[in-house]
């Protein structure tokens, strides 16, 4: 049992982990445009906390810098990626990925 | 002190994220990425990222969930139809994803001894640390970086430009 005072580092990687899976499992199981997107932003977060963990233990700031990065990156990816999917819905009239699948045939 | 943070704050982290699988609203998904979003940010300043917990409030659990929610109810987004999935993938992909989880879990408990603890107060970075690093040794991706949100504004400009009417 480790004290009260010190989490083990591994505990934050596997924490990032199970985020990530389940932004995976969001991103295939569900069918709604909106909800895959919020699922990448989750796995993006994920990535991040391990970033920040491995910063922490390394003690360089180099780390959170990335994250930073990351975090401008996923603001103009959520920028673009909703003026798309409004653009998809004007004209389809849809938000089911299932449904929007010109690039298939 | 620590450890209990930690367990109240990856607990919510894990429930919230299960929360935006499962919920059936997009509002609602929305919502429990905020929770997301906010228990992170208390992990981070548990990691000593003081700037990188405020940039995560700020930018992530303020602007870009407003964007989503303001998105969801323009669009009037409601609950979806039910996957017409193949057998296939809906027998695989629960046991698969539990096989990669399973495996990266193991491998970072085989890392474990190496890694050591993390104990707060230990390494602090506040915004002058992450601000001279950014405007010396990474000057140049920072520059490429505003670039490219300025990119990113035109792009979504041009997209959604003439819209609803």
């Amino acid at each position: 049992m480790p004290q009260l005072n010190a989490v083990p580092m591994s505990w934050y990687l596997i924490l990032s982990a199970i985020l990530f899976t389940l932004g995976v499992a969001g991103f295939l199981f569900r069918r709604n445009i909106i909800t895959v997107f919020m699922s990448i932003e989750l796995m993006l977060n994920a990535v991040n906390l391990s970033f920040v963990a491995f910063s922490h233990q390394l003690r360089q700031v180099d780390g959170q810098i990335f994250t930073f990065f990351v975090m401008v990156v996923a603001a103009a990816e959520a920028a673009v990626g909703l003026a798309i999917i409004l653009t998809v819905f004007k004209n389809r009239r849809t938000l089911s990925i299932d449904e929007v699948s010109s690039l298939k045939n | 002190m620590d450890l209990i943070l930690f367990l109240i704050f990856a607990t919510l982290a894990v429930v919230c994220a299960v929360s935006l699988v499962v919920q059936k609203q997009p509002i609602g998904s929305a919502l429990s990425l905020v929770g997301v979003m906010g228990s992170l940010a208390v992990l981070y300043l548990l990691l000593g990222a003081e700037f990188i917990a405020a940039v995560q409030l700020i930018v992530y659990a303020g602007a870009i969930m407003v964007l989503f929610v303001f998105v969801i109810m323009l669009l009037n987004a409601r609950e979806e139809n039910p996957a017409g999935r193949s057998w296939p993938s809906r027998l695989l992909g629960i046991p698969l994803l539990t096989v990669f989880l399973g495996l990266v879990a193991y491998l970072m408990q085989r890392m474990a001894p190496s890694m050591g603890t993390v104990t707060f107060g230990s390494f602090n970075t506040g915004a002058k640390e992450i601000g001279r690093s950014l405007f010396n040794q990474y000057l140049l991706p920072f520059e490429v970086t505003s670039v490219l949100v300025l990119i990113a504004i035109l792009g979504a400009i041009v997209l959604a430009r003439k819209e609803i009417d």
